[in-house]
């Protein structure tokens, strides 16, 4: 198994790609917009690197899931917050792992309910195997090829380290 | 076992306060608190509800309480059907086991039921398919639940704990479900001073039983309060030989600035609706810098669109496949 | 050329017997007991070794609706459902449509009865016209026809005047009044007990002045008019204190009070559950000891069921609009007999409650085993256990809060006039 790699070093890899990206698609003044819990500690990593003026945003995507009626409500709901207006602004949409692409699509769901963007970049520390969506990350810190029993996971908030399990 | 709990204890019918734990009526009020704030958004829904059907049951007529579970349905992306039943036109019971084997028939996951007779939800519920839930809307002088909990949600989003309150109900306890339902609440959350203020022939019997102390005169009932909570005073109860006239009511009962007055200064007026201005409240009061009679009823919406989901987000019976 | 049920171990209180006694019929009347009469030839033997036998039950006040309301019972179903629970006798209510109030109706009950000939069926008449509290009824005819006393049945009488003429009418014709006492003032549009537990659950109450209110009138009515009278399902301490008090006084009043308020209480309401809304209505703890220990001391003579059947929908309805009542037949005897398992009463004083004491009420030579009367017999295994389910039932309602409860003690043999109309079957 190759070594795990380190959360600092990948933030710098994807800032350094994010701003890159966001120029070559002319999108200018981006909003920062986190899923929770994850996706959040991620997201203010990337914002204190690419400077963002805006506040923060942070999704809950408890009631856009697709498993509600299997799983039902998560006990403890903190409520989405997006202190800004979406209509017509660049939104960079943050998570830690992007796995099935099922969480994404929630995300972008409920984005869409709070407004109209004008694009949606999607950036995830760590990009593995498994879609089962039409989902991709337009930047990645990482890409890694996973059995499905195996798991990655973002530990945190201080310090981020990602968490690699092997079943056997 | 609890008809309201499923067996690991989530909610499953809301048909009372009683006999529900302070964590769930907590987890209540915070989901309802994440509801609060999409109906300030551009598009006032969430799909968590989508595909399933709810039936607005009121065999009592009501316009603001059906309005506020409609629109609660409705940002919940649910379909909603309003029917209202006559209750004296058909044999009683009749009608309502008739009533419901056509809407379980239509398939509906849930049913919202107000009714005039004391224990209706409760017979529904014991009566409705393992998959359907019920709501309990008002029935009779029992429970008002749902109205209950918007209005604990409201003391907490003012006053953040219940640990240190006195609370003071006052009006026609007699006849009032929310105040049932109301005393149930604040005692399982740790209010721990309760007072109902009415003239004798307003107050139950032995309702010192439920953990509240009684008062008749206003004045010392309202001595230092944080929350006062006005109960509306209907006309029927001239009639029924309860009081002898409403000038009379006004004048030791009517909530005026002047009574107010000797509450705690950061006192909070609440009334579930509809006010009978100058009867119970006076409008200086009901329109004053103390009341937070409007925000009830925007929360109305928050905590019906949580107690929905609570109730319906329930995994079904195990049937042999995994979770 | 008789029968002879032999081995029971016979209980009759009126004769002060405890002891095991054979037991010899003939023509339908009790003939001996012990050894037989001289030259008995036993035609027809049943040996019931290890069962108790007692004088046949007497229910005191049964609502068999019929005529009128025969979609919930009828007299057919409610005396096989009788003899089943070791009833001999049942003394039905005027309460029916139409009222008992006239010579015609009575006939036809007698007759009903006499088809169906299972329990006998004596028949209360009604104290005023259709029950409606005004006029008096013809209770000379009503008394020729066969009625043994006469009641206002749950129907309470509003006007005092019409009360005291009615007790001094009754007397006239030596009737025994029974009298239910509710104030209908007080008694709008209740459910349940006015207590701690209806305030809870928003229920509207009856409260205990209802009954004592009515019964003091009453009682002051019965000393002025010396009639003999009995005061129906008493619910309150304060009204088994009333009672105590006027018997003490040499009234001739009796009371007794319905099995289920025994054992019940307003606690049993917390679920809505409308096999528990009754008239009067469930009280409180300290009301139904004061009750049991009424029943101890004899103040209370009588147990009854105050059997009230009723078709399923009346009781599937919320617990406000349901139809009060309990089917409670099948359940007079073993209810009785757990009043003797619990220590409150000897098992002589149980079956005198229930036999002896009833007839009384009415001035019946009935509920004895002496010889001569007619052979009304109840034979029970008393150490038998079985659970009281919907389908167990022959009563034609099922609306009872004891379903499931298991009771100690089943009937195995009624006689009536010495004919066996019931036996139970072995599995």
């Amino acid at each position: 198994m190759k070594e795990i790699p380190q959360v600092e070093a990948l933030l710098e890899a994807m800032c350094a790609e994010l701003r890159d990206f966001l120029a070559s698609q002319a999108r200018q003044d981006p909003l920062v917009v986190g899923i929770r819990t994850g996706g959040v500690w991620v997201a203010e990593g990337i914002r204190s690197r690419l400077v963002v003026a805006d506040p923060m945003g942070e999704l809950n995507i408890n009631f856009y899931r697709d498993d509600f009626t299997r799983i039902g409500l998560h006990p403890e709901v903190q409520p989405s917050m997006l202190p800004f207006d979406v209509d017509g602004r660049h939104v960079l949409l943050v998570d830690d792992v992007l796995h099935t692409g099922r969480t994404i699509r929630a995300a972008m769901n409920e984005i869409f309910d709070y407004g109209r963007p004008a694009s949606v970049t999607l950036a995830v520390l760590v990009e593995r195997s498994g879609r089962e969506l039409p989902i991709r990350a337009d930047v990645a810190g990482t890409r890694l090829s996973l059995r499905p029993q195996d798991h990655i996971k973002l530990t945190g908030p201080e310090p981020l380290a990602l968490e690699f399990k092997q079943a056997r | 076992m609890n008809l309201q709990l499923t067996e690991d204890g989530r909610l499953r019918h809301f048909l009372t306060i009683e006999g529900l734990d302070r964590p769930l009526l907590t987890r209540i009020l915070d989901t309802a608190e994440s509801f609060v704030g999409v109906g300030e958004r551009a598009v006032k829904k969430v799909p968590l509800l989508r595909g399933k059907t709810i039936a607005n049951l009121f065999f009592e007529p009501s316009t603001r309480t059906r309005s506020t579970f409609e629109l609660a349905a409705k940002r919940l992306s649910a379909d909603l059907l309003n029917l209202s039943v006559s209750a004296s036109a058909t044999k009683k019971g009749e009608s309502l086991m008739d009533t419901l084997r056509n809407l379980e028939a239509m398939q509906c996951e849930m049913f919202v039921v107000r009714h005039e007779a004391s224990g209706a939800a409760h017979y529904i519920a014991s009566h409705v398919a393992p998959h359907v839930s019920v709501i309990n809307a008002g029935d009779g002088r029992h429970a008002h639940p749902t109205q209950a909990m918007l209005d604990m949600f409201t003391i907490r989003r003012h006053k953040e704990r219940f640990e240190h309150l006195k609370v003071a109900i006052v009006g026609d306890l007699m006849h009032s479900r929310v105040a049932r339902s109301q005393i149930h609440a604040l005692s399982i959350l740790g209010v721990p001073e309760i007072r109902v203020v009415a003239p004798r022939t307003l107050i139950p019997p032995f309702i010192e039983n439920m953990g509240v102390h009684v008062y008749t005169r206003l004045n010392r009932g309202l001595k230092d309060v944080d929350v006062v909570i006005m109960l509306r005073l209907q006309h029927e109860r001239m009639d029924s030989g309860l009081l002898p006239s409403e000038h009379e009511y006004f004048r030791y009962y009517g909530l005026t600035e002047e009574r107010l007055a000797v509450a705690h200064e950061n006192v909070i007026v609440m009334h579930p609706g509809p006010m009978n201005r100058g009867v119970e409240i006076d409008s200086d009061v009901a329109d004053g810098p103390h009341s937070v009679i409007l925000q009830q009823v925007t929360y109305g919406i928050a905590i019906r669109m949580a107690v929905m989901s609570m109730c319906l987000g329930n995994p079904p019976a195990v049937e042999g496949g995994e979770g | 050329m008789g029968t002879r049920i032999r081995g029971g171990w016979v209980v009759d209180p009126a004769n002060g017997i405890d002891e095991q006694l054979d037991i010899y019929v003939e023509d339908g009347l009790i003939v001996g007991l012990g050894p037989g009469p001289a030259n008995f030839e036993v035609e027809r033997e049943y040996h019931v070794d290890g069962n108790v036998v007692c004088p046949g039950l007497i229910e005191l006040r049964a609502s068999l609706r019929e005529p009128g309301q025969e979609h919930k019972a009828t007299i057919a179903s409610e005396s096989r459902a009788a003899v089943r629970g070791g009833i001999t006798t049942l003394c039905c209510t005027p309460d029916t449509d139409p009222v008992i109030d006239t010579p015609a109706v009575v006939e036809l009950i007698h007759q009903r009865a006499a088809a169906v000939a299972c329990a006998r069926v004596e028949v209360q008449g009604a104290l005023t016209q259709r029950l409606e509290g005004s006029r008096l009824s013809e209770m000379g005819a009503l008394r020729d026809a066969g009625c043994i006393g006469v009641s206002n049945a749950y129907r309470v009488m509003e006007n005092t005047e019409v009360v005291r003429r009615a007790m001094e009418y009754a007397a006239t014709f030596g009737l025994t009044v029974l009298l239910f006492p509710e104030d209908p003032w007080l008694a709008q549009d209740h459910a349940a007990h006015e207590g701690a537990v209806g305030t809870r659950l928003g229920l509207p109450g009856l409260a205990e002045t209802a009954e004592t209110i009515t019964l003091a009138r009453d009682l002051l009515l019965v000393e002025a008019s010396g009639v003999r009278a009995h005061i129906c399902g008493l619910s309150t301490a304060r009204g088994v204190e009333m009672v105590a008090q006027a018997r003490a006084r040499g009234l001739p009043v009796t009371a007794d009070v319905a099995l289920p308020n025994l054992f019940l209480t307003e606690m049993d309401v917390t679920d809505f559950n409308s096999a528990c809304r009754v008239r009067p209505p469930l009280r409180t703890q300290r009301d139904r000891e004061a009750l049991r220990q009424g029943v101890r001391e004899g103040t209370i003579a009588t147990l009854c069921s105050a059997h009230q059947p009723h078709e399923p929908d009346a009781k599937q309805a919320p617990f406000t609009e349901a139809a009060p009542g309990i089917s409670g037949l099948e359940t007079l005897l073993v209810l009785t007999l757990r009043l003797v398992d619990e220590g409150l009463l000897t098992l002589q004083q149980a079956i005198s409650r229930v036999t002896y004491e009833p007839a009384r009420v009415f001035g019946l030579e009935a509920g004895t085993l002496s010889p001569g009367r007619p052979a009304d017999i109840c034979v029970f295994d008393p150490e038998r256990h079985w659970t009281l389910t919907r389908e167990r039932l022959w009563s034609e309602g099922r609306n009872t809060p004891f379903i499931g409860w298991e009771f100690k003690g089943e009937v195995t043999h009624t006689f009536v006039g010495g004919r066996l109309v019931y036996h139970l079957e072995e599995a």
